[in-house]
């Protein structure tokens, strides 16, 4: 298969202009007969949903939530990026494009990423304009923060719930267009398949689950919007529901998955605490401004503080080891996430770590509190403060920029890390990799669209903070409403569909026949217990670090685990009602083969690049080293059948406009 | 520690309910709803029925979980989901109720789920500012003060979770209601559509057959987000001004 990512001519600033206003247009009066599905209403989704709805086509919006707005887009926390320069500090859509290529380490496609920078400053108009309340300055304009090493101010927030109020504005505009009736908004529906017909994407199957019952949903198009896979590790800050099913489906019915080995683990999350635990939780990346990274220098040290013998505040200034800034003296503590994710596993991995489990380091804020107190101090015209007065005005300060932090990491863990180093480690926390598209959004499936952090378009193999929310609305509000048109200026003649088509009819008793051959294995083990089964074995040889061994042996795991679940699953209930059990085996399944695709993935990919890291591939002082020469491209995987082995489709990278260099952050 | 769970359970909407008694072994580590994961894992490995749920993010901020412990919308400690709970809130030996959110407006789907369809159609019928995509202008162009902006980011940061509903005597949904009015009416850009709005929104939350308010206040003592009351008196005087000062008021 020839991979054609329809990339339009020119130059590369001028190249989305010139194809917006030359693409094919669907008039008025004809999308009204046009049908559009919508699966998922995180940013990406409610935002295309909404968007469609107004342009005047018939939408069909489906959500497994009993609400749009609890799609995860809203638990992201830090901030939105635009190039809006409104700082005047050199910011541009130029420099926004080059921080997110060189960020992604060289793994993206230079045309959609321009394009993104470009739309970025739209986000932000659009959003302002719906009223999400982002944070002010006394003049009244937009406030920005700095964010994930870049060296501009850029970052829109709303509080530490920038993904919350953007989501509220598309869930809004959303829920307009429901009321005005040109959105049919079905909640609680799963999409379980896709159907297709003459090799076009044309409605999918839905389970409703409330009631169990199969539905079959037509239309001319279909856009998934259905978010990552994190959730293949068990543990990750992805929300419980997160799942690849959607995605995974697609892939079955001969959609690419590309770079799925590209999994961004972020640095600073509540270590796990025990075998109980169901998910993790994010501390934002601003912490990293003011906390300080370290692990005691001594074993014995760090022995005695996972035994509850020693504390960290016992270790005295010597003996403590601030490994980020010992190896990176030019970035320290403010490194990207992939190099302070994998710093602090090694650092473990040598025996230093710090809570019971092995698997965490401190994050201090003590000098902070004293810097912050001392200056304060001196502004109040206090004459030798002593230590406790420093202290508590140092507090204070920390209070007010990272109060609600502090509280949730308290509320977490029962302690107080004013007093005592806060203990992290990194978590999965958001796939680069995804469905593959070409520049219109558009899959190897004519038709099939797929948007936001389901597809792998834009952040190549490292994400930078702040990108997220970017990408998602920028796929939503202002990249798909046209780049659809590509498709349906071709299908105005077409009429709709009809769900009682062979096609569907035959794609339903899959879906059935599937669901009943789960809950008829009636076997003795829990679905939860298989699921942490995979997220043990994918965090051990496909996380932060990766090696040809280790991946082929998690293959084979994978694969003897997914034998074991189809043979021993237990699934309570029937079929045929609310079940969440079931809901969750359906997951589960699917996630026992992206697994094993990813490991194949990464074992293909033999260098290391961003949140890849392979073992074997690194340079002298063990940071990672890309191949350029042979792997300057996206690995985009077709799914053939479950027992034979992936076929990999290559769409090689061009890069016109920056020079490939190597990431240093020394 | 050893608890004593007392949870209601029932089939669906059609049928009755009723408490039941389970024994669960927790640690104080973990988080209410991993304490019920583990009851959960115990029925299934017994092939039972496990207890049905909301939960997602788990971090405090989809407002999917919507339990009532111990009499307490996502129980005793101020300011906190269910999800965010940790057992070391409670002691060894302890017996903890658990029951759905309780309202007409918020019919019990399964066990502690509950259908909360109803708040998206007070959304629906007003709660948005009518903005196509594109042709918005310039973020900065609209000026808001840094105050009124921080005000309206306070009432915007409702979850809609409905513990104001399951808190409230008379099962009012005004909390809220009035924290996306105000939300929408502080901001410069809800000006255009601010008396259609509180009229719309609220006719939609009586029709739902959620009550009004009568000042009881436990709607803002139990709100997670500590949505404040003041809401509630600025959605009475835009309701109240719309009302005398529209001719669209039906």
């Amino acid at each position: 298969m020839k991979l054609d990512g329809k990339v339009p001519p020119g130059n590369l600033a001028e190249k989305w202009v010139k194809y917006k206003s030359s693409m094919p247009l669907v008039a008025p009066n004809n999308k009204r007969r046009i049908e559009v599905i919508v699966v998922g209403t995180g940013l990406a989704g409610a935002s295309a949903a909404a968007t469609m709805g107004e342009l005047g086509y018939k939408v069909k919006c489906f959500s497994f939530h009993d609400s749009p707005r609890r799609a995860h887009s809203i638990a992201a926390q830090g901030g939105i990026n635009a190039a809006k320069n409104y700082q005047n500090d050199g910011d541009s859509i130029y420099r926004l494009f080059y921080d997110t290529i060189k960020g992604g380490d060289y793994r993206s496609r230079e045309s959609n990423v321009h394009r993104l920078s470009e739309v970025s400053v739209n986000i932000i108009d659009q959003a302002v304009a719906q009223g999400v309340p982002f944070a002010r300055e006394y003049g009244g304009t937009l406030s920005n923060r700095s964010f994930g090493g870049v060296q501009v101010k850029r970052t829109f927030y709303a509080r530490g719930q920038t993904g919350q109020q953007l989501l509220l504005g598309a869930y809004q505009a959303l829920e307009r267009q429901i009321s005005l009736g040109t959105v049919e908004m079905f909640n609680r529906h799963e999409m379980l398949d896709l159907v297709t017909i003459d090799g076009k994407a044309r409605g999918i199957i839905a389970r409703n689950m409330l009631t169990g019952e199969l539905e079959r949903h037509a239309a001319h198009c279909v856009i998934l919007a259905t978010g990552g896979y994190g959730n293949v590790f068990y543990l990750s800050t992805n929300a419980m529901g997160s799942n690849v099913t959607a995605g995974w489906r697609v892939v079955k019915k001969g959609a690419l998955m590309a770079n799925p080995c590209y999994t961004q683990i972020h640095p600073t999350c509540i270590p796990v605490s025990g075998e109980y635990q169901s998910k993790l939780t994010l501390m934002s990346e601003s912490l990293r401004n003011d906390g300080r990274v370290w692990v005691p220098a001594k074993k014995e040290d760090a022995v005695a503080i996972r035994e509850g013998r020693k504390k960290g505040v016992d270790i005295a200034e010597a003996d403590r080891d601030y490994y980020l800034e010992r190896r990176y003296p030019a970035f320290g503590n403010l490194v990207p996430r992939d190099v302070a994710s994998r710093a602090a596993k090694v650092e473990c991995d040598k025996g230093h770590g710090i809570v019971a489990t092995g698997h965490g380091v401190y994050l201090d804020f003590a000098d902070a509190i004293q810097r912050y107190g001392s200056s304060a101090a001196h502004s109040l015209g206090l004459h030798n403060p002593n230590k406790a007065k420093i202290t508590e005005l140092g507090e204070a300060a920390v209070k007010e920029r990272y109060g609600n932090l502090f509280a949730m990491y308290e509320k977490i863990t029962g302690e107080d890390p004013y007093k005592n180093p806060m203990k992290i480690y990194p978590a999965v926390h958001y796939t680069m990799g995804g469905i593959w598209v070409d520049y219109n959004l558009e899959t190897n499936i004519p038709g099939l669209f797929a948007l936001g952090e389901c597809n792998f378009s834009d952040h190549g193999a490292n994400r930078l903070g702040a990108s997220a929310l970017m990408q998602g609305l920028a796929d939503g509000y202002f990249v798909i409403p046209y780049t659809v048109g590509t498709f349906l200026s071709n299908e105005i003649r077409t009429p709709k569909f009809d769900p009682d088509a062979k096609e569907f009819k035959d794609a339903e008793n899959d879906v059935r026949d599937r669901l009943q051959g789960l809950m008829d294995i009636k076997g003795n083990q829990s679905v939860e217990s298989f699921h942490r089964r995979l997220g043990k074995i994918m965090w051990e040889y496909c996380g932060m670090s990766r090696n040809a061994e280790g991946l082929t042996k998690a293959m084979k795991m994978i694969r003897e685990l997914r034998e074991e679940f189809y043979k021993d699953v237990f699934i309570p209930g029937t079929r045929d009602e609310l079940n969440p059990e079931l809901e969750k085996a359906a997951r589960v399944a699917d996630f026992l083969e992206m697994g094993e695709l990813m490991c194949k993935d990464a074992l293909d990919r033999n260098e290391s690049c961003g949140g890849h890291f392979r073992e074997e591939y690194r340079t002298p002082e063990g940071e990672a080293k890309r191949d350029d020469e042979n792997y300057t491209y996206v690995a985009a995987w077709e799914w053939t059948d479950t027992n034979q082995d992936p076929i990999l489709h290559k769409e090689d990278l061009v890069f016109e406009n920056v020079e490939l260099k190597t990431r240093s952050y020394k | 520690m050893k608890l004593t769970l007392k949870v209601w359970r029932q089939k669906n909407n059609n049928s009755k309910g009723q408490f039941e008694s389970y024994q669960v072994e927790a640690s104080e580590h973990m988080s209410f709803l991993e304490m019920l994961d583990v009851l959960n894992e115990d029925l299934i490995s017994n092939k039972k029925d496990p207890v049905a749920f909301e939960h997602d993010c788990r971090e405090g901020i989809c407002g999917a979980c919507s339990m009532v412990i111990n009499g307490q919308p996502h129980g005793p400690m101020k300011g906190t989901t269910t999800c965010q709970l940790h057992m070391r809130s409670f002691n060894d030996g302890d017996t903890i109720y658990i029951e759905p959110f309780r309202a007409q407006a918020f019919p019990v789907l399964k066990d502690l789920m509950v259908n909360r369809d109803a708040f998206d159609r007070i959304i629906q019928a007003g709660g948005y500012i009518s903005v196509n995509t594109g042709g918005t202008p310039d973020g900065n162009a609209i000026p808001v003060e840094k105050d009124q902006s921080t005000l309206a980011m306070d009432a915007a940061e409702c979850i809609g979770c409905g513990a104001c509903v399951a808190a409230c005597p008379n099962a009012s949904a005004m909390l809220f209601t009035s924290a996306k009015v105000s939300h929408l009416a502080l901001l410069p850009q809800g000006e255009v559509e601010r008396q259609k709005r509180v009229l719309g929104m609220m006719k939609q939350h009586d029709e739902e057959g959620f009550g009004r308010c009568s000042n009881v206040t436990a709607c803002e003592a139990e709100c997670p987000k500590e949505i404040s009351i003041t809401n509630i008196a600025r959605l009475n005087r835009e309701y109240l001004s719309a009302s005398i000062g529209s001719e669209k008021m039906a």
